[in-house]
């Protein structure tokens, strides 16, 4: 009897009731992460309405379709444009096969008992942490100079560049490749696949969508990179559009990076109307990349 | 999904490549010479070397200049290693770290004034500073000083807590500056705000109450109505920095003359190199108004012309 008339109480009599002071310190706990978390925001608020205060009214076809000018009203961003979209090409001509590459061959290839493989592992892991400036020597000393020699070219910020995201695309690349079910290659191996029909018509087009995230992203950041570009010496001032791989460039972030620097107040404002640019460059590929990942991915 | 979308990204970019050869191909009736300049170097000349650019661009098309802004230093590294055809510069070569990079590579070079700029001395409005002694400034800049309040530079200076903003290492008006107010080229003391960026050191001088720097004089120029400008006493009473005293040299120490470097060799080699340094040196005073700089003198212009001459000649 007992038992069954406790087992019909309500919980709150059989817990008790939290004690008042339970419940204000539960609420404050939840005040102080929203408030830090919207610290962070306004922050970033505060960046995009100054920046869009100063860029906006700068705004227009001709501003997108100029060559720099020393004249603030003729100014443009016509060759950074085109600058920032040939390098784009380079990295991503570079960073996919070499990335998916190196991704399947630690992860489905790389005997991890072998020390190598090990210090490869941790290596890939550390440059993924690497300021993006060291690479920007790297460039210069190799790519730029020295055994490459290809001078301040397309190719040459291109490359380095490719450098400076590669570690991370190999890393989401194999991120990719492991969230493949086990149970997928096995049964393709069990039919009497090979490991290389098993990797290349069950494994990877499995995890295309999640390679490509990390490209997209990848590729994002490095649209934004400034400081190897500065390294390895790209110009500020090109008024044409590249025509090859061993053409002269310069990019967005070195554009706004010159006229932010300038003492005329006008540059300023061209500055942030670039970086507005920029920012929806920047939206377009995250947009494209979460869009990927969400429409290709599979649910095991 | 992946292969396509980067096939469509390098079309994207060759489209981009393809018409920009097109449209420079239409256009070049008008121009005979043809190429590439690369420029670069310091970054108060950058205006300077951006504005006869442009204008030479607007006549001939054809030739593609890049101008870059790696710092005096940066650009000379460049020029010495025979990387870049024209090195702008905020101060002579440097005959003991320099020179000798060039001589090995065999690099051979003329001098080109090409306009004038000054170091302006300024503090925040609420520290009434009218002038310093080159000696005062030494003693304020000095390696090691333990200037604390200004008022220990003595006679007729204000008091206020030192506070300091100038440029960092690898600028070209820090080489200047050390050398004339300090004796050595990077001897300063170091307990002062550094920025590669003026306008930067604008923004802090104007936002601290006790505040003293130094930059370019374009710099304060288009920032005049924030800043309280220093007359500077090199011996001959106190002048202030303007266009007039910058160009007549009044305002000493501290006025000095930008150049341009340009390898002789690619000179004679390069037509289009060429007609651009005659073209820069010819339009010297429309550029430096452009690029609100001091324009040279009649007689630096003179100068000039004959140095581009005589290197054209070589």
């Amino acid at each position: 009897m007992t038992t069954r008339a406790e087992s019909s109480r309500p919980v709150s009599e059989v817990l008790g009731v939290p004690p008042a002071a339970h419940k204000v310190r539960d609420r404050s706990f939840v005040l102080l992460l929203g408030a830090l978390t919207s610290v962070a925001l306004i922050v970033l608020a505060v960046l995009l309405i100054d920046t869009a205060i100063d860029g906006v009214p700068q705004l227009s076809l001709s501003f997108l379709t100029s060559f720099p000018s020393a004249f603030p009203a003729k100014a443009g961003i016509e060759s950074a444009i085109t600058g920032t979209l040939w390098l784009m090409g380079v990295v991503t001509f570079v960073i996919v096969p070499l990335g998916v590459a190196s991704a399947l061959y630690l992860e489905e290839f790389a005997d991890n008992s072998r020390w190598w493989n090990r210090i490869i592992e941790v290596n890939i892991q550390n440059l993924a942490a690497v300021p993006s400036i060291v690479y920007g020597i790297l460039g210069l000393a190799y790519i730029v100079r020295g055994p490459l020699s290809l001078g301040r070219t397309v190719l040459a910020g291109g490359l380095t560049l490719a450098l400076v995201v590669l570690p991370v695309v190999i890393i989401t690349g194999r991120e990719a490749l492991r969230a493949v079910p086990p149970s997928i290659k096995e049964g393709a191996l069990a039919l009497g696949a090979t490991r290389w029909q098993a990797i290349w018509r069950q494994i990877l087009p499995a995890s295309i969508p999640g390679i490509a995230t990390g490209v997209i992203l990848s590729i994002s950041r490095a649209i934004g990179e400034t400081a190897p570009l500065i390294l390895v010496g790209a110009a500020t001032f090109v008024a044409f559009n590249p025509t090859g791989l061993d053409s002269p460039f310069t990019a967005l972030p070195l554009q706004i990076f010159s006229w932010i620097s300038q003492p005329n107040d006008e540059f300023r404002m061209l500055a942030a109307a670039a970086i507005i640019v920029l920012l929806v460059l920047l939206v377009l590929l995250n947009a494209v990349a979460i869009r990927l990942r969400n429409r290709y991915q599979q649910r095991w | 999904m992946q292969k396509r979308l980067m096939i469509a990204v390098v079309a994207g970019a060759l489209a981009v490549g393809v018409t920009a050869c097109g449209s420079s191909d239409s256009s070049s009736s008008t121009s005979s010479v043809s190429g590439a300049v690369a420029i670069d170097g310091s970054s108060t000349v950058f205006p300077f070397a951006q504005a006869a650019a442009e204008g030479f661009q607007a006549e001939n098309p054809d030739v593609k200049i890049t101008v870059g802004e790696s710092g005096t230093g940066g650009g000379f590294e460049k020029f010495c290693a025979g990387e870049i055809d024209i090195a702008d510069a905020s101060r002579p070569i440097d005959d003991a770290d320099e020179v000798p990079v060039c001589k090995k590579n065999n690099v051979e070079y003329a001098q080109i004034e090409v306009a004038n700029d000054g170091v302006a001395i300024v503090t925040n409005p609420s520290l009434k500073m009218a002038c310093l002694t080159t000696d005062q400034l030494n003693q304020l800049w000095k390696k090691g000083s333990t200037v604390s309040n200004y008022s220990e530079l003595g006679d007729g200076t204000p008091a206020g807590d030192v506070s300091l903003y100038g440029p960092g290492t690898d600028s070209g008006t820090f080489d200047f500056f050390t050398e004339e107010i300090n004796g050595e080229k990077g001897d300063t003391r170091t307990d002062y705000q550094p920025s590669e960026d003026d306008n930067v050191l604008v923004q802090g001088v104007e936002g601290d109450s006790t505040a003293l720097g130094y930059f370019g004089f374009s710099y304060y120029e288009t920032n005049a109505d924030k800043l309280n400008l220093v007359g500077v006493d090199g011996g001959d009473g106190c002048i202030k920095p303007s266009v007039e005293t910058i160009q007549n040299g009044s305002y000493k120490p501290l006025s000095r003359t930008l150049y341009m470097y340009v390898n002789t060799a690619s000179l004679a080699d390069k037509p289009q190199l060429k007609a651009f340094m005659n073209y820069a040196v010819d339009n010297a005073d429309e550029s430096a108004t452009t690029a609100q700089i001091v324009p040279l003198t009649a007689e630096q212009l003179t100068t000039a012309k004959d140095a581009l001459a005589k290197a054209e000649g070589s």
